[in-house]
């Protein structure tokens, strides 16, 4: 059987102890939470590391504030998609952790794990036999893209279901350095390479999502996938929106999927912003939407399906929206 | 006839060992001492090995043996007639996967990392990974130094009947081409296998579907005597015809326990199992119809291209099975069927559930749609029309017996509506029917031996039953134990049961081609009432009254218990054994090639697909699935529908979403993530009808259930696309980017299909010409032809 | 990869607690639940598939929750709950669940069987007469490559039936 690689393990006992022992060993060690991206990864040696620091220090609760509700990371995605709060206040979110994967993961995956996600393409998530075969790739081991031969940078895709509701709902993360604490829009937790496709300095743990007020805040994401579970998103859409009357206040839509960032949709967003939510104007949005995303042949099933795809989640992102009440009330 | 177990639906007798955990599978064992083996495999899809060094692997700690081919040279493969393969290769390598080297160390991640020390120098060789390449003039040297031209396998070209005839008497002629994409069986237990040397002699417990063919390639490439090798079938995690070859780990773990002296084991990692493969072969298909103005076939020109990766394996037969089958299900009065298999740089193909038959099948079933729109018929009336009849020959000389294929179609129709179907836009609905074999008519190698012997001892009042066939979850064991109860009058779960294994069962052809319940039944059966005879006699002296006044049933033999009879019974007779043997009938055709295809009965199926298929996206919802199938007799229906479930399963998995591709030489995804199969939430409901035939030479009637039902699943799926969409996806997977691009098509006013071209132009030899038999089936005419 | 094994091995004592007993091991770090399970404690009933966490086979309870065992390092379920197949059944006597299973042939190769049955009793548990198609939510990450899950779903709906009742089970009473 595909073993792991052996490793120390470290069980600090506070996040700022975790980011002081990452921050002393540097690329030698790596968090681990849930573990279901990491150790995979680990057994096909795509990351190598003489220790682990374990997470499973960090809180698990929701708390519901006046103004936010503040998910602590350590929530596992089966927990945060069955909480009754998030479900009632933030459907969208709730959806989106409920549709990571399947069952089983969902009970060991945490929503920071999620936030955190590699990012992913068919020729990097391989065993180290395969990669080998193939050549190594740009993001381990090897200096080209092997999807695009040409290109100077990595295409990986950000795969991750909850983050681009997250920026959609304007949630911040809450990150402990060695030193000090800070906040941070999930969107700025981003950068568009598939290799450093996290902004926050390695040491940093994720200590908790900050999901603002919801009242009247519609939320949905939607998740494209060859199979009912188990499979990560090929193309998806989140979109929170406000409504006054049948008029769009307010709208943020983000796509998974389609780069190594949740891909945020601004120009479509504001262009629903002053309109009437309906058929015409979804549509409109959607094909707005829908242009900049690059899907490139890396993931299952071809991407100009995938990128055609894109129009179709978008709108039915904005019609679930639509669907919805909006979150608390009051 | 009244039965007692027959018909009954009973749990497995090994019901409560597959739910606790307590059934040992091979990879299971861990005997002191263990050690684990890993193999290393090419990184080329094809390349000349210049050299091997593993100095660096044996010097690191843990590591106790590495073996390359030069300790294991010589070839073996499953049919004689393609002996192709080494369990390790120090030549040349042929797909990506295939084995180099191999090392026991004391840990697995020991012998992983060893494997990794070891050098190996290639010369890397253009590879050939498509049919038309293969085809084609090779760039630097050819796959294997047989067949040909350039990198094809095997040609064959029958002519049955007057076709050309056939063609110039029909009012419509058509030609369709057809791909159905190569995938893979993907068992939830990856192959595994432990061997042991003690006393001298080898004993490998394995995943395999057949004992006796493993036990054969290790005698042979061993260089050791039969009788000091034994093969035990562990508890089966699943095989659907891929893991019914000899595997390179089986024969390197019984090398490396022989060197060393110590239990080896070797569990293939998943991607290995996507390396050692043997599943559907890629086949492309051209096909040419010639119907009357009513629909009745006159002639049918079928000509298919496999790819069939490296090797051998199955191969031969395989591409026999593209052509054979196609006559059992429709009757065809003239045929012509051209046949060609090439070897690709990719994993060998080999037998899957349906060996060789459904891409045929997808074929014909939609070729025969069309031509219904064509004439503006009514396709399951049309294909009605056509079907064969009971007790009649096939032009290319199969022999059918019980048939349901009227009873069949009429149950899937009636209880589907799909005659009264309601019309929406992107619903559909679709119709396909299927047969196949219960069991091969002849054996993989040839020999006179029966294909299924059974034992029975009766001692002390306990009944055991000795068969080498491999139960790998079809529940065969339950089958030979539901026939020697019912005979015996006891209970399935007094039967114990000693199965594949070499040393102390006699032989069986192994779980294959659907021949189990049918072959090993039918021995067990004659094992069984020779005992029966044996108990039945003895009591009836006892009791002073003639045998036939004798009841058995209920646990007892006239006025006494089966204990008591059974005393009896031995001190009249003294040890009691009986046997049983199984012999296919003689019932192949005069021609070369004639043994692929014959088959002592055939099964018959008949599926309604109802989907809903979304315009815009090509997504596809499979709403219900109905199924019904000619089984013969039920031994036990619950096992029976089981099996029929579970091809529907697969059929739909093949239909929708599994594909076994290649980019840049290497297998694209040989993961369970990315291999897709289909999970809780992509099945739909099932109506599953058992349907009763009674055959005439099956066991209490039976015949085969566990692969005919996957073929019409694929056809019906693709028809009912047709049916919600009016474009014709003539690849198999039917996914949703094939839609979208014939709905695109058809938007355009082009013709609205997704499917190849073209089929190529392939050397076939002149046509053999066979004249067809006499039609009616006289079964008491001399078996033999 | 070549020269990981030259690396030290971490080792620690582990207290697992698995279907009820406790059980102190001194155990390589990196060595999976599933490894342990298997290789140290000889609870060979939980199978694997992949160990990448793609089909489910390898699930085991954690306090009463299913996880894959492929993706779980013992140290971080130090004073949890394991449940595996083994512990399912009360002495001799089935779990309904293994009762159904095996009367209604929900298991053909039994391969993935153990861990359908535990994501079941889990579902079971917070869900005492689930739907066919809640039962196919919680069961789907358990891929079972035999019975196109039809016998599944009957023999999950049946022990739902059979434990919700107070009636005694066949065979008893």
């Amino acid at each position: 059987m595909l073993r792991l690689p052996r490793f120390k393990y470290l069980r600090p006992k506070t996040a700022r102890e975790a980011a002081r022992m990452a921050a002393d060993l540097g690329p030698r060690a790596m968090f681990v939470a849930g573990g279901t991206d990491l150790f995979p990864k680990l057994k096909r040696r795509q990351f190598e590391v003489e220790a682990l620091i374990g997470l499973d220090f960090l809180p698990r609760a929701i708390h519901r504030g006046e103004d936010e509700t503040v998910v602590d990371a350590g929530v596992t995605l089966a927990a945060a998609s069955a909480d009754a709060q998030l479900r009632a206040g933030y459907p969208g979110y709730a959806e989106a952790a409920g549709l990571v994967s399947s069952p089983p993961l969902r009970n060991a995956g945490t929503i920071g794990g999620n936030l955190c996600v590699d990012t992913r393409c068919n020729y990097y998530d391989m065993t180290y036999e395969w990669r080998k075969a193939a050549g190594f790739c740009i993001k381990k081991d090897g200096d080209i893209c092997l999807v695009a031969p040409s290109s100077p940078r990595c295409w990986a895709v950000s795969s991750s279901d909850t983050a681009p509701m997250a920026i959609a709902l304007g949630a911040l993360v809450m990150l402990a350095g060695p030193d000090d604490e800070r906040e941070l829009p999930v969107a700025a937790l981003y950068r568009d390479d598939g290799i450093d496709y996290l902004a926050k300095q390695p040491a940093e743990v994720v200590t908790s999502l900050r999901l603002p007020a919801s009242a009247g805040t519609r939320t949905a994401y939607v998740k494209l996938r060859r199979r009912g579970s188990i499979d990560f998103p090929i193309a998806g859409a989140a979109v929170a929106l406000r409504l006054d009357g049948s008029t769009v206040t307010s709208c943020r839509i983000v796509l998974s999927a389609v780069a190594s960032h949740p891909l945020e949709a601004a120009e479509a967003g504001e262009f629903m912003i002053g309109k009437r939510l309906d058929e015409e104007s979804v549509r409109a949005a959607a094909e707005i939407a829908a242009r900049p995303a690059k899907p490139l042949d890396n993931a299952d099933l071809s991407h100009f399906w995938r990128k055609r795809m894109v129009r179709v989640v978008v709108e039915q992102a904005l019609q679930h929206a639509n669907d919805q009440k909006g979150g608390f009330e009051g | 006839m009244s039965f007692s177990i027959i018909g009954k639906p009973l749990p497995k007798v090994d019901a409560v060992a597959r739910v606790t955990g307590q059934a040992i599978y091979a990879d299971d064992m861990l005997p002191p001492r263990t050690l684990h083996c890993r193999i290393l495999r090419s990184p080329h899809p094809h390349a000349r090995i210049l050299s091997i060094d593993t100095s660096a692997a044996r010097r690191i700690p843990g590591v106790v043996a590495v073996i390359t081919g030069a300790d294991l040279p010589i070839k073996f493969g499953i049919l004689p007639v393609t002996q192709d393969e080494r369990a390790l290769e120090h030549e040349k390598v042929r797909y990506v996967g295939d084995p180099i080297a191999a090392v026991a160390a004391t840990d697995e991640e020991i012998a992983a990392s060893a494997c990794d020390a070891i050098a190996v120098e290639y010369e890397v060789l253009d590879p050939v990974m498509s049919i038309d390449a293969a085809l084609a003039t090779p760039k630097d040297e050819r796959i294997q130094d047989y067949g040909g031209p350039n990198n094809i396998h095997k040609l064959v070209a029958l002519e049955f009947g007057d076709v050309e005839g056939g063609f110039a008497r029909a009012d419509h002629v058509r030609e369709d081409v057809f791909f159905f994409q190569g995938n893979t069986h993907l068992p939830m237990e990856q192959h595994s296998a432990i061997a042991t040397y003690v006393d001298g002699k080898v004993t490998l417990w394995s995943s395999t579907q057949v004992v006796h063919y493993v036990h054969r390639a290790l005698a042979k490439v061993l260089e050791l005597p039969m009788n000091r090798i034994r093969v035990v079938g562990a508890a089966h995690g699943g095989g659907f015809g891929g893991k019914t070859d000899p595997f390179a780990h089986e024969i390197v773990v019984a090398k490396l326990a022989m060197m060393t002296g110590r239990p080896v084991k070797c569990t293939l990692t998943r991607e290995e199992v996507f390396y050692a493969h043997r599943g559907r072969h890629p086949v492309l298909m051209w096909v040419r119809t010639g119907v009357t103005k009513d629909g009745r076939i006159t002639a049918m020109h079928f000509k298919s291209a496999l790819d069939g990766g490296a090797y051998g394996s199955y191969g031969v037969a395989s591409t026999f099975y593209t052509g054979a089958l196609q006559t059992v299900t429709y009757d065809i009065p003239a045929y012509r069927f051209e046949g060609c298999r090439v070897f690709t740089n990719k994993p060998p193909c080999g037998p899957k559930r349906g060996h060789g038959t459904p891409q045929p099948r997808f074929a014909i079933e939609l070729h025969l749609e069309k031509i219904a729109h064509d004439l503006g018929l009514d396709p399951v009336d049309m294909k009605r029309r056509n079907f064969v009849k009971p007790m009649t020959r096939t032009v290319n000389w199969m022999r059918v017996t019980s048939c349901g294929l009227e009873e069949c179609t009429a149950r899937v129709m009636d209880a589907s509506g799909f005659r009264t179907r309601k019309r929406r836009p992107g619903r559909g609905m679709g119709f396909a029917i299927s047969s196949y074999l219960s069991g091969a008519g002849t054996a993989i190698y040839w020999n006179d031996m029966p294909h299924s012997e059974v034992q029975i001892k009766v001692d002390r009042g306990g009944v055991t039953a000795f068969c080498g066939a491999m139960d790998i979850g079809q529940g065969s064991d339950s089958v030979l134990a539901a026939i020697v109860a019912e005979e015996l009058g006891l209970q399935p779960k007094d039967i114990r049961l000693v199965t594949a294994d070499t040393d102390t069962t006699p032989i069986d052809l192994g779980s294959y081609s659907s021949r189990v319940t049918f072959m090993a039944g039918n021995a067990a059966l004659e094992a069984a009432r020779k005992m029966r005879a044996l108990l039945v006699e003895a009591a009836a002296a006892k009791m002073g009254r003639p045998a036939d006044s004798v009841r058995v049933g209920g646990g007892r033999f006239g006025d006494f218990s089966f204990e008591e009879a059974s005393v009896l019974a031995e001190a009249r007779f003294g040890t009691l054994t009986s046997a049983g043997s199984y012999t296919p009938p003689k019932i192949a055709g005069p021609y070369k090639g004639s043994g692929v295809g014959p088959s002592p009965a055939y099964s018959y199926s008949a599926c309604v697909v109802d989907l809903d298929a979304d315009q815009r996206t090509g997504l596809l919802h499979i709403n219900k699935v109905w199924i019904a199938h000619d089984v013969g007799r039920a031994i036990n229906p619950l096992l029976v529908e089981g099996q029929v479930e579970g091809s529907v399963y697969m059929g739909l998995g093949e239909a929708l979403m599994e594909e076994q591709t290649f980019r840049k030489g290497l297998h694209k995804w040989p993961s369970m993530l990315e291999y897709k199969s289909p999970t809780f939430l992509d099945m739909p409901e099932i109506e599953t009808f058992l349907v009763e035939t009674n055959d005439p030479e099956g066991p209490y009637g039976a015949k085969e259930a566990g692969q005919g039902p996957l073929l019409p699943v694929i056809p019906a799926v693709s028809a009912a696309v047709f049916d919600a969409l009016g474009v014709w996806i003539d690849e198999v997977p039917v996914t949703p980017e094939k839609i979208v691009e014939a709905l695109r098509r058809q938007g355009k006013g082009e013709p609205p299909r997704y499917g190849p071209s073209r089929f190529p132009d392939i050397p076939y030899p002149k046509c053999i010409r066979v004249e067809p038999p006499p039609k009616e089936l006289d079964l008491a005419a001399p078996a033999a032809i | 990869m070549r020269n990981e094994v030259e690396r030290p091995v971490d080792r620690h004592v582990v207290a697992l607690q698995v279907n009820g007993e406790r059980t102190e091991l001194l155990l390589p770090v990196h060595k999976t639940l599933l490894e342990v399970l298997r290789e140290d404690m000889h609870l060979t009933g939980t199978k694997h598939g992949c160990e990448l966490g793609e089909c489910g086979t390898c699930t085991v309870l954690v306090d009463g929750k299913p996880e894959l065992s492929c993706l779980v390092l013992p140290i971080q379920i130090e004073g949890r709950a394991i449940t595996t197949v083994e512990g399912l059944a009360s002495g001799s006597e089935l779990h309904p669940l293994q009762q159904a299973f095996a009367e209604l042939g929900a298991a053909q190769c039994g391969y993935c069987t153990p861990g359908i049955l535990l994501a079941s009793k889990s579902l079971l548990e917070s869900n005492g007469r689930p739907s066919r198609d809640e039962i196919r939510e919680a069961l789907a990450g358990n891929l079972c490559r035999c019975t196109g899950y039809a016998k599944i779903l009957d023999a999950v709906q049946l022990a739902s039936e059979r434990m919700a009742s107070p009636l005694p089970r066949r065979g008893e009473g």
